[in-house]
């Protein structure tokens, strides 16, 4: 792979795997809501890669439904074609708002479940016409299983993992890899607010295994590896137990 | 999960910690005092605000600019020196002062102005910082350098973290030709001969360092083993380097050094067979030979330990680095890594530097409680009395007194100190 559209660019997850990709000399499009964090992000992966590698920037708001092919269309342009994209954007709602308003709710669905949906749809399409590419999507394992917690998350999760199912039974006969990447628990600056254990692994981390994920694997990745077991049991305990549960 | 203890397991439990990622964004407003915190390096309590919160840096991690043809680099303040080597080296670059470790922040290499081996001849790292941003907690930035807020930038460098936050900073790094350095190690049989043989080896030698057999007494006094390097010229054929890590995968339940590891170590390294004449060494294990065994402090146990760092001035010289390692010897508690090197006159922009001409003995104690300290109060004396001075990067138990009579700028320095900002050791030290 030698150019990949990063979307939520300014991700910690996101930005950490940048770095990898331009230490093996991969040209990159970084999208990002935040211009200011968008050009320190760039401008760190200009001075890593040198100048044998090509990075832009484009200014890219998940809410606003016009984004996206505007979007598609000028990463693709940028570099004259794509190999692969990394969805990487999202926020962490917070359920207990989400419970008192019906439009939170929605928004919420929309950055982290409708906008995901329409930039796959997207490169889906382009992919599917050159015969190749990858797409990989951060989900998330709160997407296995609706919780008390964060179920707003969760749903959007879920919803993005069940379309990635669907898509990629499309295109395993079309060249095209498709990606869905559930990390745990991850130290950035999006959870910096939780008290951190053992199951907590660093962004660079789980970055590394994207970048692994993205040379080869074509399903579903749990990052770090032990989070499938995890996950086993979980989705595994009856609905009856289940509900009475406070995870 | 992270711990924000320093180097010698000093624990002082922030109140909070505010995880900084954006070098753009204001500082928090926090009802109690703030201190950055880089990579937890420093040995005592400099970096540490027991009660308040600290400003992990650790996510101001980003390069800005380099110039492949000038070797100017801006980075942010938490980038490591090691991110530094692994973006300069391959281009023909270094830093132009390192400390013993890589695994530093430049904003913290910055705030203790940090030295290295090559002191002799380039001075200390603030001398190569060509400007930074300073955030302080009012909302102002400001750009300093020597010249623009000259003033800022002198009570910045050496200034401890106190004056607010450096966000970003521009250094000057070094040329080199390749990753490699030519050493020579000689041995001494005391400390007259190492003064004698300083005087004479260090003028032509970019970096120069001596490791002293600290518990060697009578005769064997102040031996030890002189190093010297310099960067390799141009060489058409490289030798192979592996990089080692391991770890020290636990903390033992009590300190590993003890006095009789310390005799048997000491002895061992003083009589170690040296290759005669120049070696081909690798940067990283001449510039760090501790860094391959990661959490190397571990092996002091969970009480930790303390390093003591003092100068003496030059005219001192051997009488009083005898009397400290008398005193050592008389306490019967040693150092394995007992480190001494000759400062030269080069001054820093840092008001409150802490290296100035003179001679710089560097040791490490497992921490004993009040025998520890009980040392550390005699060593200070023999410091004081020959216009020394102990290095706060390192210090946890100096008295507030001595800092103030070490550091004479504090007074002009203090109405630069931001004032939401504080730590640990300044407050012990500014305690009446």
């Amino acid at each position: 792979m030698k150019k990949i559209l990063i979307v939520g660019a300014n991700s910690a997850i996101a930005a950490a795997a940048a770095r990898q990709w331009v230490g093996q000399g991969v040209s990159l499009v970084l999208a990002g809501r935040n211009p200011d964090r968008l050009s320190a992000l760039a401008a760190d992966l200009h001075v890593r890669g040198g100048s044998a590698v090509k990075i832009v920037e484009a200014i890219y708001d998940a809410t606003d439904r016009t984004a996206h092919a505007a979007l598609v269309e000028g990463a693709w342009n940028a570099l004259q074609g794509l190999d692969g994209v990394l969805i990487a954007h999202g926020s962490l709602p917070d359920q207990k708002a989400c419970e008192a308003s019906v439009a939170q709710t929605l928004m919420e669905l929309e950055t982290n479940a409708l906008s995901v949906i329409a930039v796959a749809s997207l490169l889906a399409n382009r992919f599917e016409a050159q015969g190749r590419g990858v797409i990989a999507v951060i989900g998330s394992v709160a997407g296995d299983r609706g919780r008390q917690s964060n179920y707003v998350y969760g749903a959007a999760k879920g919803m993005v993992g069940l379309f990635l199912q669907g898509l990629r039974n499309r295109l395993s006969r079309k060249g095209v890899r498709v990606v869905t990447i559930k990390p745990g628990f991850v130290d950035t600056p999006m959870t910096a607010s939780f008290k951190k254990g053992a199951l907590w692994a660093s962004a660079d981390q789980v970055a590394s295994g994207i970048v692994r994920a993205m040379e080869r694997a074509d399903g579903e990745v749990y990052l770090p590896g032990f989070w499938r077991l995890i996950m086993l049991i979980i989705r595994h305990i009856p609905e009856a137990v289940f509900k009475r549960m406070s995870l | 999960m992270k711990r924000y203890q320093s180097w010698g397991r000093i624990d002082a439990e922030p109140s909070r910690v505010y995880a900084l990622s954006d070098r753009q964004m204001a500082l928090p407003t926090a009802s109690f005092s703030m201190l950055p915190f880089g990579n937890g390096r420093s040995y005592g309590d400099v970096g540490l605000n027991r009660g308040g919160a600290l400003l992990d840096t650790a996510g101001l991690d980003r390069f800005i600019d380099f110039d492949p043809a000038s070797g100017i680099l801006r980075c942010e303040a938490g980038v490591q020196l090691d991110h530094i080597l692994s973006l300069a080296v391959p281009q023909g670059w270094f830093l132009p002062v390192t400390p013993g470790t890589r695994f530093v922040t430049v904003g913290g290499a910055i705030a203790n102005d940090v030295h290295g081996k090559n002191h002799h001849v380039a001075g200390s790292f603030g001398c190569h910082v060509r400007q930074f941003e300073l955030l302080r907690s009012d909302g102002s930035r400001r750009l300093c350098s020597p010249q623009h807020d000259a003033d800022w930038f002198g009570a910045t460098i050496g200034g401890l973290g106190l004056t607010g936050l450096i966000t970003w900073a521009e250094l000057q790094l070094r040329r080199i030709a390749n990753p490699f350095l030519w050493t020579e190690a000689i041995r001494f049989r005391n400390l007259q001969q190492f003064i004698e043989l300083d005087a004479e080896v260090a003028p032509r030698h970019e970096y120069t360092v001596a490791w002293l057999d600290c518990l060697a007494g009578g005769a064997g006094r102040g031996r030890g083993i002189y190093f010297v390097g310099d960067h390799a010229p141009s060489l058409t054929q490289l030798p192979l380097y592996q990089a080692r890590r391991r770890r020290l995968p636990l903390t033992p339940p009590w300190s590993l050094v003890n006095g009789l590891s310390l005799r048997a170590f000491n002895q061992l390294y003083y009589h170690r067979p040296l290759a005669t004449g120049q070696t081909l060494t690798h940067y990283e294990p001449y510039f760090y030979p501790l860094d391959s065994l990661l959490e190397w402090n571990r092996m002091y146990g969970p009480r930790g330990f303390y390093q003591y760092q003092c100068v003496v001035a030059p005219e001192a010289g051997a009488q009083a680095l005898d009397r400290l390692l008398q005193a050592i010897a008389r306490s019967g508690q040693g150092s394995f890594l007992a480190v001494l090197k000759r400062f030269g006159d080069q001054a820093s922009p840092g008001w409150l530097s802490f290296p100035r001409p003179g001679y710089t003995l560097a040791l490490d104690f497992p921490n004993r409680g009040d025998a520890t300290l009980q040392l550390f109060r005699e060593l200070d004396a023999v410091v004081l009395d020959h216009g020394g001075a102990i290095y706060p990067a390192k210090d946890a138990t100096m008295p507030a007194e001595h800092f103030r009579h070490y550091y004479p700028a504090w007074q002009r320095f203090s109405a630069f100190v931001d004032p939401a900002f504080s730590s640990s050791l300044w407050r012990r030290v500014m305690a009446a």
